[in-house]
């Protein structure tokens, strides 16, 4: 076998990376030691494209911090529906709670099944709506981003122009946005206090702001980061992180989980006329 | 004048022949302002016409017109329209027939779908915009209203209502959909005007265009990338809708709703079908088109238009069932008033 005249180091790095196979060629890239960050491909006017259909695939929607597997609080669903075991979405696995905030998840887990807004179906706010088992869908308008989620038809309208403010707060909070280089970054103001972080009853005040940022990390996948701020809860802000990940099902789409005919007989059985019989583990 | 006219005469010759921006110009600023100016359809950087923003689609045309237009399918100016509406008030003694209920169709004839003063809350009135109109009714065609449905269906929509009025406070179930916060009737499609916070956004990204409601924040995700409707097992409160664009028009198909769904009084069938059409007519306008069809509910198809005019600000959050305290408070207050 026969080489040319050297041109430069690069090729002759090729031409051992070649010859020696995957092992050589892992020490010989002539690039920086850290691997070029992911571009993602980009619409039509320039942006990083993150239309899609995403959701999550971990366990943060039962207790986004490390958690091992648990009975549910449901005794006659058995093994269907307790809780599956999770490496957490904390970053440093600890919400740095207020000592006086610490005993109130407590208590809110304890209560869960009256206090869980997810069983009200209630909208899920910010962060929760992102990690819920359900799909969302990003629709990458040219003013506007819209998130449509397909628990409870929340839906987040993300204003990318001038920064503008919320008249009143809400559940799904007042969301300005911008882009840093590949990320997509949205300032998440207004929140009320009435959604929670899991099912695990974290919790947050209407003081909450969440700064996320959505990063492609491949085709298929986004980087979620959620910086939650709320001094009157937490001692210091804290950060959560986690992939979402594309629906690549050809057909993919949004469905509808119009959940309110779902939560009726909880909010409500008390008060029929008539009770219903034989359903599901009604006393 | 007499300079203006002389100018226009110097300047009409000139701008034939040179055909100067410049000079063409000079003539159309002396007539009177032509109703549409120079304007060229926005497109998104995809290429296509660009439907995004926020809009009104509140408006003072009935879903019905009066019986007394007959088959007059528009005014011929305002003062027409305002002759009309004088008529109607003296003729008929009332205002009512004056001030038709602003599109406020009551899908479920229970007299809820307007169930406040909406000029108590700022909301309707002088503070909402409309896109002017001289449409004497939303229901288009020289009828001008829904057509019949059929025996059958109009026996099962009184058997309904029966037992709804006779089981109204007996649980949150057998209240009206939209005091239930499920679907408020209105957001179709077809969408139809509310009584108040009449809003609605397009956004639109790559292979989709997706339309909130303010109303119950329902938001309708329409795939326009050729995509079939999806299975017909799935039935939905807003139905299954797929797009496709038609020249500048984007149409939209929708199939497979959710059995409860009523429109203009009537529940819809399996073989329920509702055409819309969405153009972009001048920088604020879109305009509306709409066909219904059933041929198990109505004995023939009708269609209406209306213009959604864009406005200014965002959509709110309109969450209804999560502030939905009506609802424990009527159901608790029957179950109070039957120990009495």
């Amino acid at each position: 076998m026969q080489f040319g005249p050297r041109k430069s180091r690069f090729v002759s790095w090729l031409v051992v990376a070649a010859a020696g196979g995957v092992l050589v060629s892992l020490t010989v890239i002539p690039t920086p030691a850290q691997a070029p960050a992911y571009k993602a491909a980009k619409t039509k006017d320039g942006k990083p494209n993150l239309n899609g259909i995403w959701q999550a695939n971990n366990e943060a929607n039962w207790d986004i911090r490390p958690h091992g597997a648990s009975q549910g609080p449901v005794l006659s669903l058995g093994a269907a529906y307790s809780t599956p075991a999770g490496l957490g979405v904390v970053e440093g696995g600890e919400i740095p709670y207020k000592p006086e905030a610490a005993g109130k998840q407590k208590q809110n887990f304890t209560d869960r099944l009256k206090l869980d807004p997810e069983i009200k179906c209630y909208m899920g706010g910010v962060p929760r709506s992102t990690y819920m088992p359900y799909p969302f869908q990003i629709i990458q308008g040219t003013g506007h981003i819209m998130i449509a989620y397909e628990y409870a038809g929340a839906v987040r309208d993300i204003n990318m122009g001038a920064p503008t403010k919320a008249p009143a707060d809400s559940w799904m909070g007042w969301s300005n946005g911008h882009w840093e280089g590949e990320s997509l970054v949205v300032d998440v103001s207004s929140l009320n206090d009435s959604t929670w972080f899991d099912r695990a009853g974290n919790w947050h005040s209407d003081a909450l702001h969440v700064i996320e940022r959505y990063t492609a990390i491949g085709p298929d996948a986004l980087q979620y980061e959620a910086t939650i701020d709320d001094p009157k809860v937490f001692t210091r802000q804290w950060k959560m992180s986690m992939p979402l990940y594309r629906r690549l099902e050809k057909n993919a789409q949004l469905l509808e989980y119009k959940c309110v005919e779902f939560a009726e007989e909880v909010l409500y059985g008390h008060l029929r006329k008539q009770p219903v019989q034989g359903k599901g583990d009604s006393k | 004048m007499r300079q203006v006219l002389s100018s226009l005469i110097a300047l009409a010759p000139a701008a034939l022949l040179v055909s100067s921006p410049v000079f063409a110009q000079a003539p159309v600023t002396a007539k009177p302002a032509p109703a549409t100016k120079a304007w060229t359809m926005p497109r998104t950087p995809d290429g296509k016409p660009d439907l995004q923003g926020v809009y009104s689609n509140a408006t003072t045309v009935p879903v019905a017109r009066p019986a007394y237009l007959g088959a007059k399918e528009f005014y011929t100016d305002e003062a027409d329209k305002a002759a009309s509406a004088a008529q109607a008030q003296a003729g008929r003694g009332g205002g009512r027939a004056a001030a038709p209920r602003a599109a406020a169709a009551d899908p479920e004839g229970n007299g809820l779908a307007v169930h406040y003063d909406t000029s108590q809350f700022g909301l309707g009135g002088p503070t909402v915009k409309r896109a002017a109109s001289l449409r004497t009714s939303i229901i288009t065609g020289p009828e001008g209203r829904v057509p019949p449905v059929l025996p059958e269906v109009k026996k099962m929509v009184d058997e309904k209502r029966a037992y709804q009025q006779a089981h109204q406070w007996d649980s949150a179930q057998t209240r009206p959909l939209a005091e239930r916060c499920i679907t408020w009737g209105f957001e179709g499609p077809p969408m139809m005007p509310v009584g108040y916070n009449s809003t609605l956004e397009i956004v639109q990204g790559q292979g989709y265009v997706a339309i909130v409601q303010e109303m119950i924040h329902d938001t309708r995700v329409i795939p326009t990338d050729g995509r079939p409707h999806g299975p017909s097992e799935i039935k939905r409160w807003m139905g299954d809708s797929v797009g496709h664009w038609e020249g500048d028009t984007l149409v939209v198909e929708t199939v497979n709703y959710n059995p409860q769904v009523v429109i203009q009084g009537a529940p819809v069938s399996d073989t329920a079908k509702v055409t819309e059409r969405f153009t972009r007519v001048d920088p604020n306008t879109v305009r509306y088109q709409f066909t219904v069809d059933d041929p198990k509910t109505w004995t023939k198809p009708f269609s209406g238009e209306y213009d959604m005019v864009h406005i200014d600000g965002a959509l709110y959050e309109y969450a209804c069932h999560e502030g939905n305290y009506g609802m424990a408070n009527n159901l608790s207050g029957a179950r109070a008033t039957e120990k009495k």
